[in-house]
């Protein structure tokens, strides 16, 4: 299905409202670390099609989403399950460090 | 029987990007790994201003960019993944994965960089990403109009406390001496920029705050004295530390933990190099690192050749 663009408009419906969970990379143009994980985003999409949705927003034309978060630092990823946040990572990481997130949202 | 290489690379930085572009030319069977995707710290700097032949300033991103366009006509080959551990089985290397993974290799170059060092205060893990912040060109925009405290006296504490007063109101730039670090013309251009200030003598002790930052204690060193300071972002640039966990115990390392090696980027082990950031130099710069990459896939090459 590949990553999904979500706004501040339908955040609520593709993010709070999906019934699998979620992940969503916030991101902006300017920020470096974002790029350098995009790619592992895009894999990570690919890889868990149907049990994991993954979404990216933008910061910048998006600000209300990131507010409500409390979101100070880019990138940041939120995993969403039944429409509540329960967990979070700052900072470009590494592919596997996504992935023990990942397993552990769709075990528990 | 694992993958095998003449060459693993392990870093997708300026070193790690050179020595792929000196090794595919060289025509060496050569991958990259890195763990997210090439670029290294150069991708959170701003301006680069000191990498000679550009003399329009070009962000991080942007020289990293031609840096990756360049490898890439040669074929760029990655391998995603962060290692863990170089095994050294006689002539033969051993690169092992987090994930269990392993590559063999008959050389390697390890330029797997530096990453920012943490102040260690409390307050500075709590509030990361709530107000703490290690990249300024990545989070700055959060601080539009507000105030913001950043720490360090070097060159990237000061280049980055630069490129903050475009967003935020005040900038604060505590510093533990009574003088900077970082090179003249940067130095200069904090002196002259109105909405710096700079706080000499002190010292980090807390950062606070309820769900993000509001402030920081500070206390001066020279009179012990402490006070408060309302900021809502603390940016910290006080040095770096090598990536080289993977290794201790099988390199001598510095007592940093940099990587010792010879003016030919040859380690001890013979058919391993280490270039960039991560090797123990005086000067670490995204042209040392480019030539530092140059360096050791030059000499991994005629490594190979002597087998």
């Amino acid at each position: 299905m590949g990553v999904v663009h979500v706004t501040d408009q339908n955040f609520e419906k593709e993010v709070l409202q999906s019934d699998i969970p979620v992940l969503v990379d916030f991101w902006a143009a300017w920020c470096g670390p974002c790029r350098a994980i995009a790619p592992i985003i895009e894999e990570l999409a690919e890889e868990y099609a149907g049990k994991l949705k993954v979404c990216k927003m933008n910061v910048d034309e998006n600000p209300i989403t990131p507010g409500k978060f409390g979101i100070r630092a880019i990138p940041t990823l939120i995993f969403f399950k039944n429409g509540q946040p329960v967990d979070m990572i700052t900072g470009a990481v590494a592919k596997s460090t996504i992935e023990n997130v990942i397993q552990r949202l769709l075990s528990s | 029987m694992a993958e095998t290489h003449d060459l693993v690379i392990i870093g997708g930085g300026p070193a790690g990007l050179t020595a792929y572009l000196y090794a595919a030319r060289a025509r060496l069977d050569c991958v990259l790994v890195e763990k997210t995707s090439p670029g290294g710290q150069v991708l959170v700097t701003d301006l680069v201003e000191n990498y000679p032949g550009f003399p329009e300033p070009l962000s991080g991103f942007e020289l990293m960019d031609r840096f990756v366009a360049q490898v890439k006509k040669l074929g760029l080959q990655t391998i995603s993944g962060e290692v863990v551990r170089l095994e050294i089985e006689g002539e033969r290397k051993k690169i092992v994965f987090d994930d269990g993974r392993v590559l063999q290799a008959q050389a390697v170059i390890i330029a797997t960089g530096a990453r920012p060092n943490r102040l260690g205060v409390p307050g500075e893990e709590e509030f990361l990403g709530k107000g703490v912040s290690y990249c300024a060109t990545c989070d700055g925009p959060f601080f539009r109009d507000q105030e913001v405290a950043v720490v360090g006296g070097g060159n990237t504490a000061v280049q980055e406390a630069i490129f903050l007063t475009k967003f935020a109101k005040r900038v604060y730039l505590i510093h533990r001496r009574d003088q900077l670090r970082a090179q003249k013309i940067l130095q200069e251009r904090a002196l002259a920029n109105e909405k710096i200030t700079i706080l000499w003598n002190r010292v980090v002790e807390e950062i606070f705050g309820q769900d993000q930052v509001e402030g920081v204690r500070l206390k001066n060193v020279k009179t012990g004295e402490t006070e408060t300071l309302k900021v809502q972002g603390v940016f910290i640039f006080v040095g770096i530390s090598p990536q080289s966990e993977f290794v201790r115990g099988i390199l001598p390392l510095d007592e940093r933990g940099f990587i010792i090696t010879d003016c030919e980027m040859r380690t001890e082990v013979p058919g391993v190099f280490a270039a960039g950031d991560v090797r123990a130099k005086a000067c670490r710069q995204i042209v040392t690192a480019a030539g530092d990459g140059a360096t050791a896939a030059f000499m991994a090459e005629h490594y190979l050749s002597q087998k």
